[in-house]
């Protein structure tokens, strides 16, 4: 699923050329601060049992708080799904960057 | 707090963030909604895949029980709060001129 999600936006970059992965310095600063709250969130609700996981589908790695690995690799590839996809539009339709995006 | 509590939570301070803290107004603009409105059946389909296959699974006494596709009402909630936070950073530190290029 997660191979997946990353397939299935990181080709954006090819095709459209929207430039993402040249600015890795400024993916990493948005989307770190977001990710360590939705972490945070993930280790509360797996310690107070909201959610759980299948130990059988998934790799057993666990990361710090008892967060399973994929977790981690979740909270990388969606958040850089949705850059991958809003800069695919603003590609595709130019118009809606400029103003809106101060270009 | 359960999932549905914090969920709600969750939406609420990326809306305010979005519109209030960082002024990026993500959510007055077309290019947001369209690139939603391309995720949002993706997310269905993947959180579908997870929950539908036990991958995930859910303590019933911490969702309001409301389901789409198999996966808990909250999910759209947290999805929308990950991806409009993301977004609105992202074009946050565009506007400060980091790699806006």
């Amino acid at each position: 699923m997660l191979i997946f999600t990353f397939c299935g936006s990181a080709w954006l970059e090819i095709y459209l050329k929207t430039g993402v992965f040249r600015r890795i310095k400024r993916v990493a600063i948005s989307v770190l601060p977001i990710s360590i709250f939705f972490l945070a969130w993930d280790a509360y609700a797996i310690a107070q049992g909201h959610w759980f996981f299948d130990r059988a589908q998934i790799l057993g790695i666990y990361g710090p708080l008892n967060i399973p690995l994929e977790e981690y690799i979740f909270f990388m590839v969606i958040p850089m799904a949705a850059i991958f996809t809003i800069e695919g539009v603003t590609t595709v339709k130019p118009h809606w960057r400029k103003d809106e995006f101060g270009e | 707090m359960i999932y549905s509590d914090i969920a709600i939570t969750a939406f609420a301070i990326a809306v305010m963030a979005d519109l209030f803290l960082f002024k990026t107004s993500m959510l007055t603009r077309p290019a947001f909604w369209t690139s939603y409105a391309i995720i949002l059946p993706f997310q269905f389909l993947t959180n579908w895949w997870l929950t539908s296959r036990n991958i995930v699974m859910y303590n019933p006494d911490s969702i309001m029980g409301l389901r789409f596709f198999s996966a808990p009402a909250e999910d759209v909630l947290f999805g929308f709060a990950l991806v409009l936070s993301v977004m609105a950073f992202w074009e946050f530190w565009g506007r400060r001129g980091i790699q806006r290029h």
